[in-house]
């Protein structure tokens, strides 16, 4: 039932996506179009979570499309069940904020016919129950999210954004195709049934893995594959950029669940070490770049990289538990995966959102030139806070419950058995700890210099309010925000049906401890209950306050800025983004990046200004892709004199080719 | 019966706390002075601060918003509930479940949040310096904290500090090396985080090294008198969790009577008072060091505490 809800709105987002081709061009067309497409979001969330929730069976629907002699398989079980929930949690909400935002589009015609077609190919993506089915709908949602991401190709930057996302796209699904096809093994059971009876070989499954942490792990972000991530998601209008960073990127880590966890069977220890360490430097890298970037939307988008990196370490440490056979803590560990796969589609989908209100109101995306809108912007200031507070994993809201399981599962990896997983581990821990407090530091800076201080443009000065649409859904997700951190239990139980399918165990029943506290292994050992800690703070802070505006004084004066007796009323003598990141940059950046600073100071008596010049350089660029590029470059180069042969040598060529492929079959025989 | 003496047990601990974090600074200050041959302001004289500056008017920048008149007081309530969760006298206080190790650091991170966004709202070079270095010093010490925690629960199977307590009181932990290098790196977060010489300076307002007192900068009357109070508790709170991690003994553990929990109250003053008189000597043998130093000094601490996590997969013996 819940599987043919999902589909029906899948049908309905593409025939309104094929209507937009149409009415793109008049001013009713933004409101059908995000009306339509938040209506069909709101339905298939309805049922997904109701699926979930209800935990009841889920039978196969098959459509009698695609592969002629397969069909189309669709199922919704409970992994399903919950990303179709997480997508159309972020699908109904960019909606929402597409009716407001929207509005302000300048080239409605390149946004308003993909964004339905997107949406419906991620929830296609999660819906597919065979490989020929999950690659097509694979296929859609990139191809649709890069034409959102050239939407405004005039840009400076987007064009290259675009091709990039391109190359990085086609080569993910390449490493998807070829893990298919091992799993489908010589016969082509492409049903993910058949692929879950037939189990692999040790060696096949490694490859497999391989190839599916490549694959899913270029579209989620995972360094060094994560290049194309912070160029396109920033590139696209605001609302996009929070369902490719809240959204699909978690689609990628159900592609990667979906077959490590279900279709491959269990894979061997030494896998998660790999995915262990891959997702450690991911978590540390992803939060070092977001430091270092003063464009708001490429510091979301960095700073994606890192969350991608928090939930794999999640995974890489339940596949750990799940192949030395200690369910319990594989069901810690992926329940800690799962719900920050959550957390993170909220927060990162309301900051983007907060990011794209600031460019409304004031046309600007760089830091530099901001400040002060919280006087200007007090509501869009408030939530933008709520998701910063969030994302730095800060009890109690929801980001820190999630960082708070993966730690507990982190303190189980000494019962492992295997001495390289526990050496690993801790080390993976500090990383995390590490992460956490640049995280922390990262958003300082985001709010501070966005929000706080004074403003640093004309810009800035003048800027309004977000509309009260775009408002509306801003609040609401930083209420998930607050009701998911004091309330965990909940959702960890809701997850149990999820967990327990994947990992063979589930956590202890939590909305039944007491006091509403969460308890992932035993009483004694380790409980935290944000309930408590927000009504305490809550209480302590307002008596506070109170006891001393009653007992003490309430005066209050406002007076110019002091600053230690020398205020300069110049707005660029504050700190500023690359300012506040400066000891950071010095600390990590000199040898990961190899920044570069550059002052150049003019003589006294000279009137030219004083520049400082900060060049920070990626790794990934400079020592992968740069000198693969090359390559290609220079081999296209020297096979660029093929292209004008006479007809004499065509043919030679043509004939050494047949003579040199039969020679190989001879030699095959 | 039992539910309200519990709660008073609590309440006691929520009050205590609150009422000796100022003596501690005082008398760290005072002995400070003894050791300079300065006579030294009197013992009780942060509580006559603290009273003085809540009185007096708040002065505001013209442009501060309501996340600058927020944060001292938020800044307060984290650091007070995160010192009140500690079990500081008595292993037995009802709520201390609801938050381990690991949540306590971060409600401390909430507090240093607040404190930094607070210092960048005016928009002035000062606040924003002292902001930056912060959140250096926080990112620096944040892995060192987690590998002490990571080392404690090694040994214990928990991150719960109450049964911590209960499990070091008792003879069956014993004396190990790992838990001595853990002290060690635990005592260098902790001077980290409390913003004392080597790393910050916290008597002066003026020298561009300076961290915690640059972001605080702009701050006055009431909302000043909360970040005073705040950093006395947060003193407290470190020496709190230091005597709960790694000298427990003396606390009523799993006992209510009045006798047990009067003995804990005094063992725990007596402790952290020792602290306080401690820590200015330590202080006053070293110099500040210069900021792009504290990685040395920071990196000593995670490297100890990492030694000790692997020196216990080496053999549980150490």
């Amino acid at each position: 039932m819940a599987t043919f809800v999902g589909l029906w709105c899948v049908a309905q987002l593409l025939a309104v996506a094929a209507l937009a081709v149409v009415i793109a061009g008049y001013r009713v067309a933004t409101p059908i179009v995000y009306g339509v497409s938040f209506a069909a979001c709101v339905v298939a969330l309805g049922s997904a979570l109701f699926q979930l929730l209800g935990a009841s069976s889920a039978p196969t629907l098959v459509l009698p499309i695609g592969l002629p002699t397969l069909g189309a398989h669709f199922r919704l079980d409970a992994l399903s069940a919950f990303f179709l929930v997480v997508a159309n949690l972020g699908g109904a909400a960019a909606s929402l904020y597409g009716l407001g935002y929207g509005r302000h589009e300048a080239a409605p015609r390149r946004v308003l016919p993909f964004f339905p077609a997107y949406l419906a190919g991620m929830n296609l993506v999660v819906l597919a129950d065979d490989a020929f089915t999950f690659l097509v709908s694979w296929e859609f949602m990139s191809l649709t999210s890069w034409a959102l991401v050239v939407a405004h190709h005039r840009v400076g930057g987007n064009a290259r954004a675009g091709y990039i996302y391109l190359v990085m796209a086609s080569f993910g699904t390449l490493s998807l195709l070829l893990a298919f096809g091992l799993l489908a093994g010589p016969q082509g059971a492409y049903a993910f049934d058949a692929m879950r009876a037939a189990h692999p070989g040790a060696t096949t499954a490694a490859i497999v893995l391989g190839l599916t942490l490549l694959g899913a792990g270029s579209k989620a972000g995972l360094v060094p594959l994560h290049v194309w991530l912070p160029l396109a998601h920033p590139a696209a209008p605001s609302h996009v950029s929070a369902l490719m960073s809240g959204v699909m990127t978690k689609i990628a880590v159900y592609g990667f669940i979906r077959i490590a966890f279900d279709l491959v069977g269990e894979p061997a220890w030494w896998t998660s070490l790999i995915v262990l360490a891959l997702a450690a430097a991911t978590t540390v890298l992803g939060v070092l770049y977001a430091l270092m970037q003063h464009d708001l939307k490429r510091l979301l988008a960095y700073h994606t990289v890192e969350n991608i990196g928090i939930i794999y370490i999640g995974l890489g440490l339940a596949m750990a538990f799940r192949a030395d056979h200690m369910e319990w803590a594989a069901a810690l560990a992926l329940t800690a995966a799962l719900f920050h796969v959550l957390n993170h589609s909220v927060f990162k989908s309301l900051l983007f959102f907060g990011a794209g209100a600031v460019l409304t109101a004031t046309g600007e995306r760089d830091m530099e030139h901001l400040g002060g809108l919280i006087h200007r912007m007090p509501r869009t200031a408030a939530t933008f806070l709520i998701g910063c507070a969030a994302i730095s994993a800060l009890p109690p809201l929801n980001g820190f419950v999630s960082e708070w399981l993966t730690f507990q599962a982190i303190l189980i990896s000494p019962q492992l058995p295997q001495l390289g997983l526990k050496m690993m581990v801790p080390a993976v821990g500090a990383l995390l700890a590490l992460s956490a407090a640049l995280a922390a530091a990262c958003f300082v800076k985001a709010f501070g210099v966005t929000f706080l201080g004074r403003p640093r443009s004309r810009a800035a000065e003048t800027a309004r309010e977000a509309d009260p649409i775009s408002l509306a859904v801003m609040i609401a997700f930083a209420g998930i925000c607050f009701v998911a951190g004091i309330l965990p239990g909940f959702v960890i139980d809701a997850l149990a049906p999820v967990v327990k399918a994947l990992a063979g165990a589930q956590l202890p029943r939590q909305s039944a401890m007491s006091w509403l506290s969460i308890v992932p292994i035993a009483e004694g050992r380790s409980s935290y209950n944000g309930l408590i800690i927000f009504t305490f703070l809550l209480m302590s802070g307002t008596l506070t306050a109170m006891f001393i505006h009653r007992f003490a004084t309430r005066a209050t004066r406002r007076s110019a800025i002091w600053d230690c007796g020398y205020p300069d009323p110049s707005t660029a003598t504050q700190y500023s983004s690359s300012s506040f990141a400066m000891p950071i940059r010095r600390v990590f950046g000199t040898t990961v990046f190899q920044v570069q600073e550059k002052v150049d100071m003019p003589a006294p008596g000279d009137n030219r200004p004083a520049r400082f010049q900060v060049r920070v350089f990626d790794p990934a660029w400079r020592f992968a892709y740069g000198p693969l590029a090359r390559f290609v470059a220079g081999t296209a180069g020297r096979l660029n004199v093929l292209q004008f042969l006479t007809i004499r040598r065509y043919l030679t060529l043509t004939f050494s080719a047949l003579i040199v492929l039969l020679l190989v079959v001879a030699a095959w025989r | 019966m039992a539910l309200i003496f519990d709660l008073a047990a609590q309440g006691l601990q929520v009050f205590l706390v609150i009422a000796v974090a100022p003596l501690l600074l005082g008398v760290s200050r005072k002995v400070k002075a003894r050791l300079l041959r300065r006579i030294g302001p009197p013992v009780l004289q942060p509580y006559l601060d603290i009273w003085k500056l809540m009185h007096k008017e708040a002065v505001l920048a013209h442009n501060a918003s309501w996340l600058y008149r927020v944060a001292p007081y938020l800044v307060f309530a984290a650091i007070w509930v995160a010192a009140a969760l500690i079990p500081t006298y008595s292993t037995d206080l009802p709520f201390s479940w609801s938050a381990d190790l690991i949540a306590i650091v971060a409600l401390l991170g909430t507090a240093r949040f607040a404190l930094a966004l607070a210092g960048m709202d005016v928009g002035t070079a000062f606040g924003g310096i002292g902001s930056s270095r912060e959140m250096l010093i926080a990112s620096l010490a944040e892995p060192a904290m987690l590998l002490v925690a990571f080392t404690v629960a090694l040994l214990i199977g928990t991150t719960q500090l109450s049964t911590i307590a209960t499990q070091f009181a008792g003879a069956s932990v014993g004396l190990r090396v790992s838990l001595g290098l853990a002290l060690f790196a635990f005592v260098f977060v902790a001077i980290a985080e409390n913003a004392r010489i080597p790393i910050d300076n916290p008597a002066t307002h003026l020298e561009l090294t300076m961290v915690h007192e640059a972001m605080v900068l702009e701050y006055s009357g009431r909302h000043l008198a909360m970040i005073e109070a705040a950093a006395a508790l947060k003193l407290q709170l470190y020496f709190s969790l230091l005597v709960c991690l790694f000298v427990p003994f003396g606390m009523a553990i799993n006992d209510k009577s009045p006798v047990a929990l009067a003995l804990g109250v005094a063992a725990w003053m007596a402790k952290i008072l020792f602290l306080a008189v401690l820590l200015p000597i330590g202080e006053t043998a070293v110099a500040k060091m210069r900021v792009f130093r504290y990685p040395i000094f920071l990196g000593g601490a995670f490297a100890a505490g990492a030694l000790a996590v692997f020196l216990l997969f080496v053999s549980k013996g150490f």
